[in-house]
């Protein structure tokens, strides 16, 4: 069994027009057995920028807090808020800081960059960025996540159309995966606002 | 007495804290995750006025590919331009350090950097970490002595070569310079036969495939031509995409709306003496 299994995840981040959308399942689970249906993976950094982790829970918390930190100290030195590049980079760094005892977590990135461009980025456990400009998965379902995003993805989406296409690439993936689900949490961000939906799924 | 524990500012390199965890969770069966690999056909050659260098843009992550496009030919100085193989995160880190040492190196010189000094870097640090750090290089640039193109082992071992490939696809590409390479080829000629070594390592290696990229260095001029060439378009798309007529059920709605940045008037009145 592979470490990333032991919790199970299922994170999705897409590009629209203008805008983004970043997605996760709600299970946290040991092993077979399902501990929450309400557990967060996905966290805003700043009003522009959030992080999804999966894989390892525990690993995925302190990694968090570590980046929260960071960006804080950031936040006072410099007067502003972080650009998502520069984030990714930071990510990077404390993963690669790890290399040969890594942290057992896949970042993903979101934000609107310099003139609300948005921005997108996956790691492997390491550090190894992958900057798309479509769309980027994680999780035990990335699989099918990857078939799914692939061809329901459409370049400059609007919000309503993407949260949609995001939706259905989410709850369709996790429902071949025993170790995701129980729900969606997906983040549409646009330069104006930010909204939160969840979303029904099978429980199962 | 008891081993306080300092929380030292980290000096920067590797941390390694959470080994002892990692190995007690490797001992009760839980498996360490695949990484990033770029499974790979990179490639060079040394041209009558120059080096190019050639690489696929596949990123593997275990069987799958997780990046259809990304790059692989990673800057080092305005003349050197290196190609990774092996472990993602292992090239992209030791090419940033490299190429931050180099501009240091320029800083405290005033010269233009040389491919000997981005090549001994290189394999010092490899060497250092033993083969663990698994990152095998084709390091190509021309500076004062002339060009150069060396290949960098994971174990820190190098070798200096008029062509050289690296990679899961080398002995694809391998195949196609030994039979068509000759001194002194033109630029045209170069990038012909680099395309063609690429092709090959793409089309026969499973670890290799999307697109060709290209840097081709000549004396005080570089030229990186990403995805120079794309033989692998997507076959079927779509027209109509996937419409969604039965909308998602929504639990519940939560409305941010984003704070508008109020503007300082910079220009005021003066003050009054």
């Amino acid at each position: 069994m592979s470490i990333f299994e032991y919790n199970g995840s299922a994170l999705i981040a897409m590009v629209g027009k203008n805008c983004f959308a970043i997605a996760s399942d709600r299970r946290l689970g040991v092993q077979l057995q399902t501990i929450a249906t309400d557990f967060q993976r996905i966290y805003k950094v700043h009003d522009k920028l959030f992080l999804g982790l999966s894989g390892l829970a525990t690993d995925a918390q302190t990694l968090y807090q570590r980046l929260v930190f960071k960006h804080k100290l950031y936040q006072l030195r410099e007067e502003r808020d972080m650009k998502p590049e520069t984030f990714a980079s930071l990510v990077s760094a404390l993963l690669y800081e790890k290399r040969f005892g890594p942290y057992f977590c896949q970042p993903v990135i979101a934000g609107l960059g310099d003139e609300d461009k948005p921005f997108i980025c996956t790691m492997d456990s390491i550090g190894a960025k992958e900057l798309a400009k479509d769309f980027v998965v994680a999780g035990t379902a990335s699989e099918s996540l990857y078939g799914a995003c692939e061809s329901m993805f459409k370049p400059d989406m609007e919000s309503e159309e993407l949260f949609e296409t995001v939706s259905q690439a989410l709850l369709s993936s996790v429902d071949r995966d025993c170790l995701s689900g129980w729900g969606g949490h997906v983040y549409v961000v646009t330069p104006t606002e930010i909204r939160e939906r969840i979303l029904k799924g099978r429980m199962d | 007495m008891s081993k306080a524990v300092v929380d030292l500012p980290p000096k920067g390199g590797f941390s390694f804290d959470l080994c002892r965890r990692n190995d007690m969770l490797a001992k009760k069966g839980v498996n360490p995750p695949s990484y990033r690999k770029t499974g790979t056909t990179i490639v060079g050659l040394t041209f009558q006025d120059g080096v190019i260098l050639g690489a696929d843009t596949r990123a593997t992550e275990g069987p799958i590919v997780c990046d259809k496009n990304c790059e692989k030919i990673h800057y080092m100085a305005p003349n050197i331009y290196c190609c990774g193989a092996g472990t993602g995160a292992d090239t992209e880190a030791v090419t940033d350090m490299v190429s931050s040492q180099l501009q240091l190196h320029r800083y405290h010189t005033g010269r233009e950097s040389r491919v000997v000094t981005a090549l001994t870097l290189l394999k010092r640090h490899l060497f250092n970490y033993q083969g663990h750090v698994q990152a095998a290089l084709v390091l190509g640039g021309v500076d004062v002595t002339g060009p150069h193109l060396h290949t960098i082992y994971p174990h820190g071992s190098t070798d200096t070569l008029p062509y050289a490939t690296m990679g899961s696809g080398s002995l694809a590409a391998m195949a196609v310079f030994e039979s068509k390479f000759r001194e002194g080829l033109t630029r045209d000629e170069g990038i012909q036969l680099v395309a063609e070594a690429i092709c090959s390592g793409i089309f026969n290696d499973l670890g290799s495939g999307s697109n060709v990229d290209i840097c081709v260095i000549t004396k005080g001029h570089k030229e990186y031509l990403r995805n120079h060439l794309l033989p692998n378009p997507r076959t079927y798309v779509s027209e109509k995409g996937y419409p969604f007529p039965k909308k998602t059920e929504v639990l519940l709605t939560k409305i941010t709306p984003l704070k508008e940045k109020v503007d300082i008037v910079e220009a005021g009145d003066a003050m009054e003496e």
